[in-house]
This record gives structure tokens, C-alpha cells and sequence, in this order.
């Protein structure tokens, strides 16, 4: 793949649409902005609804509604993605007649929150309760001693698990098709069509023409480096931050 | 066992508070008929017992006996755990603690806690735990902080041996370095009352040693208690001492007296070595 991506990667592939079939012009620049924008979606639904969830079920779940959101998390957690695609496309796409970035961005939700509540929950819960003690002891605040105690104790964790959500999503394809449909355009409107790289690496390896073959080869390794960088800048922005401040906190 | 049936008919008649000989105005924090569960578990069995203020008082008695969870009910920590519950008064400058209305946290930041394993916040500096207290409940005076920080270190001995370091990581300290600076850390928010929890049982002998002296010269400021399985360290840190057996306060009364006059049977014993 990294040969065959390699060759295929340039200036005007990762900037231009997608050309005609039969030319040997022609990008993937509605995918990459596609997926990017899903990804930015997904984090601002799925991401925050799910650290949420893992919060309330680490730090209050222990009553027979905790028990039951972690069954129901459980559940969906083994959802084949197209079900969720389904879902979503009935509740969504075709009650109101348009595919949108929205619906994608809903249904990669729907995928991404068990992953997430689950790693929050899980890496809330190594925390020591030794620490919890200490910061009440302080007369500090139950929620402030989560936010600032609890969760930047447990940052690591819950990031690992945000990052593995988002690795996953940027590969679903199925629930994609059922929700964004895919094109050859960019983001013009909320009630339109989108694409994304998945669908277009979907898209482009069944063509007969060997041009647009290829250029599946450069979707897929973009793909890739998007993912990579993602989680390496995520990792370096967010590494231990105790041996620097006395400002920040 | 022999012991469980003594204890008895030797609790009828004990009168603790009456044994440090003070009007109980004088005390800066006491409980009356305290109990305490864990569940199902009584393991405080109506305790009176008062704390006297620029005193160390200390708390000995076998594993299990609830030495603990009576300090833990002094600033309102036993209701923490799950299933925990307390019954009794728990008067601090004579106002009830538990009373309808008082916010534990207003009485935690009175009381302040140490525990027994170090436990520094492992994503904060040296700085930052000390001033943990006072940040997290909104203090951002930077001036104000600088000095509750090197205060709070100096009254724990720790800021000589720290003051190049305060943005290293609090973890990065050695076991004892970390307890004092718990100690500081409880002592940032400027508490009445410091309660130690076996404070010195992770803690090697010199720095033991350290935390000793600390207590003696606290003591000049705080209302001190301490619980401590090492009776050595009772008698040598405490001007008080009580004795929980089983969830009862077997005896309390002056550290010396104590230690040499016990005048129960069940306390003897204890401090013989007969059991515990």
C-alpha cells in the first residue's frame, strides 16, 4: 500500500475533486475534507456524551440505573456498524429526505459512545481512592475533585480510548453510505451529501479504469496519515503537564 | 476469647471524657455517644472523647478496632465510603457537626486529614499539591499562594529540601519528603484541627523521626490527633492517649498515666503485649 499510495500522492491529488472517468486528472479533496469534518463532528457529539457517560458510571453508577446504562452500553457496543447505519438513515435521513453531514456524524456517534464510556469508565476507576480522600479531606467539592482530581489523574486512559474511537471511526464505511451517501463535491450545505475517504476508497477500487484504481491506494494512505497524525499530536499536546506549572491547573 | 467477656462489664463504668480532667467547653473538638457503621458492621460503640487544642491526642488500639473510622467521623470522611453511617454528636467549638444543614465540606476544611500512605496528587507539582486546597476552591491570588505555599512547607520541615524543586512532580519524592508533603498540603488551607491517620506506617524509621518532631511542633498551632498502632510512638508524640478496643473506648486519659497506671485491666494487657 505504501508503494502504491506513495506514487499516487501529490499536490493536486490530495487538493483537487475527483476527475471523470477516463481522464488522468482528479483528486480525493472532498473525501479528506469529508472525513475531517465527520471526525470534528463526532468529537463534539459522541466524544463529549460518552466521557460523560464514563464519569457518571465510575464515580455514580453504583445503583441499578449505573447497571443498566453499562448493560445497554455493553449492547451497543457489539451493534454491527450497518444496523447503527440503518438506524440512524430511517430515523434520520429518510424522515427528512436529505443525507447530511449530521446523520454521518450521529451514526459515527452512535459507534464511537460505548467505546468511549467504556474507557472512561474503566480508567476513572484505576484511580486510587486514596486520591479522592485526599482532595475531599481538602473541603474540596465532590464535582471539583473529579474534574480536577479524578479526571486529570485518569487523562491518559481516557485519552487512549477517545483516540481508539476515533481510529475506529475513521475507517466505518457501511454506516456512512446509509447517511452521507458520498460525492463528488465539497461541503456546500448541513442538507447535503458529503464525502468522506472510506466511500470514496469504496468507490474507487471497483472502477475498471486503472487511474481511479489507483487513486484508492492514495484514499487509504491518507487515510492512514490522517489517523497517525491525529493521534500523535492529540498525544503530544496532552502529555504530563505537572513538572511545568504553577500557572496552569 | 477471655478479653471479649471482661470488655463487658469494664465499659459499664468507664466515664472517658471525665478521665483528662478538663470542663468540656475546653475542648476544641468532642463526640458524644458516637457510633458508626459500615453496613451492618457497629464499629463505633457510643465513643466520648474530647481532643484538647495545642495537645496531641492519640488514638491506640489493635487492627479493626475502629481507630480510624473515629478520626474519620471528626471531619465528616466516614460517610464517604458506601453503606457508612454515623449516629451521636460531634461537637467542634461546641457547634454539632452533623447537625441539619452544616456542609461537610465547610467542616473538612476545619479539620484537616492526613492519611496513612502518602498519597500527593501524581499529576501536580510540588507547588501545585500544596496548593491544591486553596486553588481548587477558588484561591487565585498569586502572591496569597506563593506564600501559603512556602508557609505550609516550612511548617512541614519540607521547604528546604524543596524550594529549588516545586515544579517537580509531587510523586518524585521520597515516601517520607511525600508524607510531609501531604502534611503541608493539609496545612495550606490553614485547618484548626490536623487528624493523622497512622501517618508514619509506610515511613522508614528517620523519617518517622521527621514526622515525629513535625507533630510535636504543630502542636504549638493545631489541634493534633493521631492514630497510630505503634504504642512507642503514642507515648512518645502524645499528651493524651486513648485506648479503642472492639469499637469501645476502653480507657483515656494522660499519655504518662496511661502508659504507667493504666487503670484498666483490658489496657494493661494491651500495652504488655498480651494481645493486640
Amino acid at each position: 500500500m505504501l508503494r502504491n499510495g506513495l506514487s499516487t500522492i501529490n499536490l493536486q491529488f490530495i487538493t483537487s475533486l475527483p476527475g471523470v472517468p477516463g481522464e488522468t486528472i482528479g483528486g480525493i479533496a472532498p473525501a479528506i475534507q469529508g472525513t475531517l469534518l465527520l471526525i470534528g463532528l463526532t468529537c463534539l457529539i459522541g466524544i463529549p456524551a460518552g466521557v460523560l457517560a464514563g464519569i457518571y458510571l465510575a464515580e455514580f453508577g453504583n445503583n441499578e440505573f449505573g447497571s443498566a446504562v453499562r448493560f445497554l452500553n455493553d449492547v451497543l457496543t457489539e451493534f454491527p456498524s450497518i444496523v447503527v447505519g440503518i438506524l440512524v438513515s430511517v430515523l434520520l435521513v429518510v424522515a427528512t429526505h436529505q443525507y447530511s453531514p449530521v446523520a454521518g456524524a450521529i451514526a459515527l456517534s452512535v459507534i464511537t459512545l460505548p467505546i468511549v464510556t467504556r474507557t472512561t469508565e474503566e480508567s476513572i476507576k484505576t484511580v486510587p481512592n486514596s486520591l479522592r480522600d485526599a482532595a475531599m479531606a481538602l473541603g474540596i467539592r465532590r464535582w471539583r475533585t473529579t474534574v480536577s482530581v479524578v479526571l486529570s489523574t485518569a487523562r491518559s486512559g481516557i485519552i487512549t480510548g477517545v483516540l481508539l474511537s476515533i481510529a475506529r471511526i475513521s475507517g466505518e464505511t457501511a454506516p456512512l453510505i446509509l447517511t452521507i451517501l458520498g460525492s463528488n463535491f465539497f461541503f456546500s450545505n448541513w442538507n447535503q451529501p458529503i464525502d468522506a475517504l472510506p466511500l470514496r476508497i469504496f468507490h474507487d477500487a471497483f472502477q475498471a479504469d486503472p487511474f481511479t484504481r489507483q487513486q484508492a491506494w492514495g484514499a487509504a494512505l491518507v487515510l492512514i496519515i490522517i489517523v497517525l497524525t491525529l493521534n500523535v499530536g492529540v498525544r503530544l499536546a496532552t502529555r504530563g503537564r505537572y513538572s511545568s506549572s504553577r500557572t496552569r491547573m | 476469647m477471655t478479653s471479649q467477656l471482661q470488655l463487658e462489664d469494664l465499659t459499664t463504668e468507664s466515664q472517658p471524657l471525665t478521665t483528662a480532667n478538663q470542663p468540656l467547653e475546653k475542648y476544641k473538638i468532642r463526640t458524644e455517644k458516637l457510633n458508626a457503621w459500615f453496613g451492618n458492621n457497629h464499629v463505633l460503640k457510643d465513643i466520648s472523647i474530647g481532643f484538647l487544642s495545642n495537645d496531641v491526642t492519640a488514638i491506640i488500639g489493635p487492627s479493626g478496632c475502629g481507630k480510624s473510622t473515629l478520626i474519620r467521623c471528626l471531619n465528616r470522611m466516614h460517610e464517604l465510603v458506601p453503606g457508612a453511617r454515623t449516629k451521636g454528636i460531634v461537637l467542634l467549638d461546641e457547634a454539632n457537626i452533623y447537625a441539619k444543614g452544616v456542609d461537610p465540606v465547610t467542616v473538612r476544611r476545619r479539620v484537616g486529614m492526613v492519611f496513612q500512605k502518602p498519597n500527593p496528587f501524581p499529576t501536580m507539582s510540588v507547588y501545585d499539591n500544596v496548593a491544591a486546597g486553596l486553588k481548587l476552591n477558588g484561591v487565585r491570588d498569586h502572591a496569597f499562594l506563593d506564600k501559603a505555599v512556602q508557609r505550609s512547607l516550612e511548617q512541614a520541615f519540607l521547604w528546604d529540601e524543596v524550594k529549588t524543586d516545586l515544579d517537580k512532580s509531587g510523586s518524585s519524592l521520597s515516601g517520607g519528603q511525600q508524607q510531609r508533603l501531604c502534611i503541608a498540603r493539609a496545612l495550606a488551607v490553614e485547618p484548626e484541627i490536623i487528624l493523622m491517620d497512622e501517618p508514619c506506617s509506610a515511613l522508614d524509621p528517620i523519617a518517622t523521626a521527621k514526622i515525629e518532631e513535625l507533630i510535636a511542633s504543630l502542636k504549638e498551632q493545631y489541634t493534633v490527633g493521631i492514630v497510630t498502632h505503634n504504642m512507642q510512638q503514642a507515648a512518645r508524640v502524645s499528651d493524651f492517649t486513648a485506648f479503642l478496643y472492639l469499637g469501645q473506648l476502653i480507657e483515656y486519659g494522660d499519655t504518662t498515666n496511661l502508659f504507667e497506671n493504666p487503670r484498666e485491666e483490658l489496657t494493661e494487657r494491651y500495652l504488655t503485649g498480651k494481645f493486640g
